[in-house]
């Protein structure tokens, strides 16, 4: 099987964002995943919410690990650089490529085994670092690719497609982040694109780690009752806590904020972008890292699985504040803004005699 | 024999008690008098309390190696009293604290003992239990200055330059470098013969460790980020690129930095980062000892098929497993070469002294751009983390980084289509662009089978294309690591291979061979995989002796893969107890083959 290239086809009626593309620019290549599989949805709303937010494809990288879910950076934006690297490391990979060059737009795409079991230590240590990117976990509470094994947020109780039970307790990756200090957690249904894009773009231009854990339904292996992570449970359980409308920077606010409890909750991101709360529960402060935590262990003790913007910190500092390194990337300085030259390194040289 | 500028002494003392900065001014004291030396640090893993030694060589002739035998040893651990006495040699000295009395069988009649009461001077003349353990240090470096006649004004110097903002440490220290001069000069007859005299042999000569000279090629040649995970003997390495970053690589308008340096999780993801920022556009690194390179396995494999440039400073230590982490060995050459799963090999370089290092590591990030792949710089713990004098560093402020096959925004529009793996030039040397660069030089990386165009395949001829051409691109770079040096002799009968930090061992052994009539050729491997004119020098010699400190003979293994050389044309000569090679083992072990061939 070699990868399959979609016709270049022209559409002259296609609506065009800010620079003049359509969606089929910001597409990749054709998936080759399961038909119905969550991660296909995922894909189209990354899409679309790069293409709303107009970000030049070139200046975006896309990076995973392995996994059906890791392969899908190949079926969005092909005019982007992609790196497919190895199991449970697509953080390091990030980081460094981060490092080196600040100015690119990160999208990690990883999946729950490759971010809970091999890579947990690299998923942890991002956060603490609070890379600048977009960190998506396409959760499926199965290993797909190598055919249904439970991963390490099966819930307790549910079945495999064998039959298997899992007896284990899942590590849930909002409450890991949430409890690691990320910056930006969210959660998101594979199948509620509505939902998704406003919080996919609140997540790319977040100034730190964003994370959204999306709830992906493997249709080959875990679809079926039993499963926790089967389409039908998650829409009969699923709870929009804190849904988001995103206004970017350039669109002017004109959208009135809607009545109700603790709606139009906004919070300022660090480029003036505005991320707006809806029907938030009257008590519920996305700043607040305690309240999120509360919420979240409520409604999960009710069975439920609570979806949305779930935490914010707008005042985030990302690893290069942190480090203090240039504002130009380290990629474009001149070699001469490098090198100290020999004169400086004949003065040094006489410290060593 | 041992006598003026030519004689070996050790410090046996107990680590954590601040011996390292004393042996450190005495071995730098002897260099500003112009004479050469070497020091070995012989320590423990261990942060306090366990025997460490510090071996120090003067040298008129500029034999570095480690020496042979041990002409004066300061006995200061009573836990190694035993075996300290047995390591001088012969007619030597012993030095030793007598404080308290020595036991009687510690007596040999073929050993000068030199009492010195250390432990009582500090008692009377300091306050406090520290200072009087640090201070001790440097009573017995006065009192090796009056045995040896070490330069008192240069000491001082010494000592007001490290005291400069601190007088009562200074006052301190100036105090107790007297007291064991003063005893010394009134009890013993002193200079003994081994002693110094001024020369002018380091006037050109700088004395530094491995790990600093890798930092300060690093810096020179541009690297901007480095990851890492602590590890001996390869830390000092990182805390060096820290320390130099801060000086020459912070804005001078705004203090910001122009280099990132991150302490990884583990030595996976230093790995990672080091291949992601590669593949972003900058000159990475990291360094680490064996264990790391265990965990860099696979991602290894991935800059290695995928095409990343990056660099990695193995320095060895004393292997398998956690092994002896503060001994020195060569033992990560073959886990080196082919690291990683499938078919993999890959470009190393093997310094033989800090100021290869220096100069090995800007032609790391050369080659590993221009060969876009990862490259290795094979160091090791004797080369690393000990001082060495060496030449004076210099920059050629004419350099320009080699960076390789990159294709700027300008190139791709002269392109009709970009196709990153293809093989353009004939040489297997891809073009590559950096992301960010626009639309059309757009790719995708991957770990997994993929084509010329870098899409995903599971066919056989697009798999072979692109292993084929990445082997030919790998061998291409026999030519362009750093060439094999070669030593004649004429009419040399034998010749010796070695690469490394046992070079010093090595020439030595030549001359010490050529008195005892017999000569050889000796060639230092600088780089893999090997130039052409390894397999001439291997063929040109009816056999050779392949030296190297490690226990299974790995270069010699790889000499016999990469050049098909029979093994039994190779001698091995193996050292791999994790002290620095001495000349004697290689002159021992050539004799002793070369008595045996002749039975
Ligand atoms: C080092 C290593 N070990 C094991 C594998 C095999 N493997 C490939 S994908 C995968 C699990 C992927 O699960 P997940 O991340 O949840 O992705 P999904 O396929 O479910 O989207 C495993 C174990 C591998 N590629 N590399
Ligand atoms: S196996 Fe599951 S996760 Fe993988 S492509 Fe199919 S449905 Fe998606
Ligand atoms: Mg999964």
């Amino acid at each position: 099987m070699t990868s399959i290239v979609k016709p270049p086809v022209k559409h002259p009626s296609l609506p065009r964002n800010a620079l003049g593309l359509t969606r089929r620019d910001y597409e990749g290549a054709m998936s080759t995943l399961c038909a119905g599989c969550g991660h296909d949805s995922i894909t189209a709303a990354i899409v679309q919410a790069f293409w709303e937010l107009d970000v030049p494809p070139h200046r975006a990288a896309k990076m995973s690990g392995i996994g059906c879910s890791s392969k899908t950076t190949a079926y969005f934006m092909k005019q982007s650089h992609g790196f497919n690297g190895v199991h449970g490391r697509m953080p390091a990979l990030t980081t460094g490529a981060n490092a080196a060059n600040r100015d690119l737009v990160y999208i990690g795409i990883s999946g729950d085994g490759d971010s809970l079991s091999i890579g947990l230590g690299q998923f942890v240590h991002a956060i603490r670092r609070n890379v600048n990117m977009l960190y998506v976990l396409e959760n499926n509470g199965v290993y797909g690719l190598t055919k249904g094994q439970f991963s390490a947020s099966a819930d307790i109780g549910s079945t495999s497609k064998k039959g298997d039970e899992n007896e284990f307790p899942p590590i849930d990756p909002v409450l890991l982040a949430l409890s690691l200090g990320a910056t930006f957690v969210a959660r998101g249904f594979s199948g509620d694109k509505a939902q998704l894009v406003p919080m996919l773009k609140a997540g790319l231009l977040h100034n730190g780690f964003g994370f959204i854990d999306i709830i992906s339904p493997c249709v080959s292996f875990n679809d079926h009752v039993g499963s926790t992570k089967s389409y039908r449970y998650t829409r009969e359980h699923y709870q929009e806590l804190a849904p988001v409308d995103f206004v970017p920077l350039r669109k002017e606010i004109t959208a009135p904020a809607e009545a109700g409890a603790g709606d139009a909750m906004s919070v300022a991101m660090h480029d003036g972008s505005v991320v707006r709360f809806r029907k938030t529960p009257e008590d519920y402060n996305p700043r607040d890292r305690d309240v999120a935590y509360r919420h979240l262990r409520d409604h999960q003790r009710r069975g439920e699985i609570p979806t949305g913007l779930i935490y914010i910190n707008e005042r985030s500092q990302d690893l290069h504040t942190l480090n203090k390194t240039v504002a130009r990337p380290l990629v474009e300085l001149p070699y001469e803004e490098l090198c100290p030259g020999n004169a400086a390194l004949q003065e040094l040289m006489e410290e060593y005699r | 024999m041992s006598g003026v500028n030519d004689f070996a002494f050790k410090m046996a003392t107990v680590n954590g008690t601040g011996s390292a900065s004393a042996n450190g001014l005495l071995m730098q004291a002897i260099f500003r008098m112009g004479i050469p030396v070497s020091g070995k640090n012989i320590f423990p893993s261990n942060i306090q309390g366990l025997p460490t030694w510090y071996e120090i060589r003067v040298n008129r002739d500029g034999y570095m190696a480690r020496p042979e035998q041990i002409d004066l040893v300061v006995a200061l651990n009573t836990g190694t009293y035993e075996r300290d006495v047995a390591a001088v040699r012969a007619g030597g000295y012993l030095v030793y604290d007598s404080s308290w009395p020595l036991d009687r069988s510690l007596i040999r009649d073929d050993v000068q003992y030199l009492g010195v009461p250390f432990g009582q001077l500090c008692v009377e003349n300091f306050e406090g239990d520290r200072p009087r353990t640090l201070l001790r240090n440097i009573v017995y470096t006065g009192t090796l200055a009056a045995l040896f006649d070490i330069d008192m004004d240069v000491v001082g110097e010494m000592l007001r330059e490290k005291f400069s903002k601190k007088k009562a440490l200074l006052d301190a220290n100036f105090r107790a470098i007297q007291l064991g001069h003063d005893y010394a000069m009134k009890h013993f007859d002193c200079p003994l013969p081994i002693r110094l005299e001024r020369m002018d042999a380091t006037r050109d000569s700088i004395v530094i460790d491995g790990n600093t000279a890798a930092a300060l090629g690093c810096v020179f040649a541009g690297a901007t980020v480095g990851a890492w995970y602590p590890i001996t003997p390869s830390t000092s390495l990182m805390e060096a690129y820290r320390t130099f970053g801060e000086r020459y690589r912070r804005d001078p308008d705004s203090g910001q930095r122009r280099y990132a340096m991150i302490q990884a999780e583990d030595e996976l993801a230093a790995a990672g980062m080091v291949i992601g920022a590669g593949w972003a556009g900058a000159r990475a690194f990291t360094s680490t000892a064996g264990p790391g390179i265990s965990l860099m396995e696979e991602f290894i494999g991935l800059a290695y098929y995928g095409e990343v440039p990056c660099v990695f400073f193995d320095v060895q230590r004393t292997g398998p497993s956690t092994g002896m982490p503060t001994r020195t060995q060569q033992g990560d050459l073959m886990a080196i070469a082919y690291a990683s799963h499938g078919d993999t090999k890959h470009i190393a370089l093997y310094p033989c002294s800090p100021a290869e290092c220096f100069t090995m590591a800007r032609d790391a990030f050369d080659l590993a751009e221009r060969y876009q792949t990862p490259v290795f710089v094979v160091s090791d713990l004797d080369i690393g983390m000990n001082d060495w004098m060496v030449p004076r560093f210099s920059w050629d402020d004419a350099y320009v980084p080699d960076r390789g096959k990159v294709l700027s925004a300008a190139d791709l529009e002269n392109v009709k289509k970009f196709a990153r793996y293809t093989d353009v030039d004939g040489d297997g040397i891809p073009y590559r662009t950096l992301p960010g660069v626009g639309p059309k030089g757009a790719y995708f990386t991957r770990g997994s089978g993929h084509d010329k165009n870098a899409a995903y395949t599971e066919d056989s001829d697009a798999y072979l294309e692109l292993v084929d051409r990445i082997a030919r691109k790998i061998q291409g770079a026999a030519s362009a690591v750093p060439a094999p040096e070669v030593f004649r002799q004429e009419g040399a009968s034998v010749g010796l291979v070695a690469l490394g930090g046992t070079h010093g061992a090595l020439r030595e052994a030549l001359d010490l061979l050529r008195a005892q009539g017999i000569g050889a050729d000796y060639m230092r491997i600088r780089g893999f995989p090997f130039a052409a004119e390894v397999a001439d020098f291997l063929n040109e010699h009816e056999f050779v002796f392949v030296v190297e400190q490690n226990r299974d003979a790995q270069l010699r293994a790889m000499l016999a893969i990469e050049t098909g050389v029979p093994r039994d044309h190779m001698i091995p000569v193996l050292d791999y107890g994790g002290l620095p090679l001495t000349a004697g083992r290689v002159v021992g072990a050539v004799t002793a083959h070369l008595e045996g061939a002749a039975v």
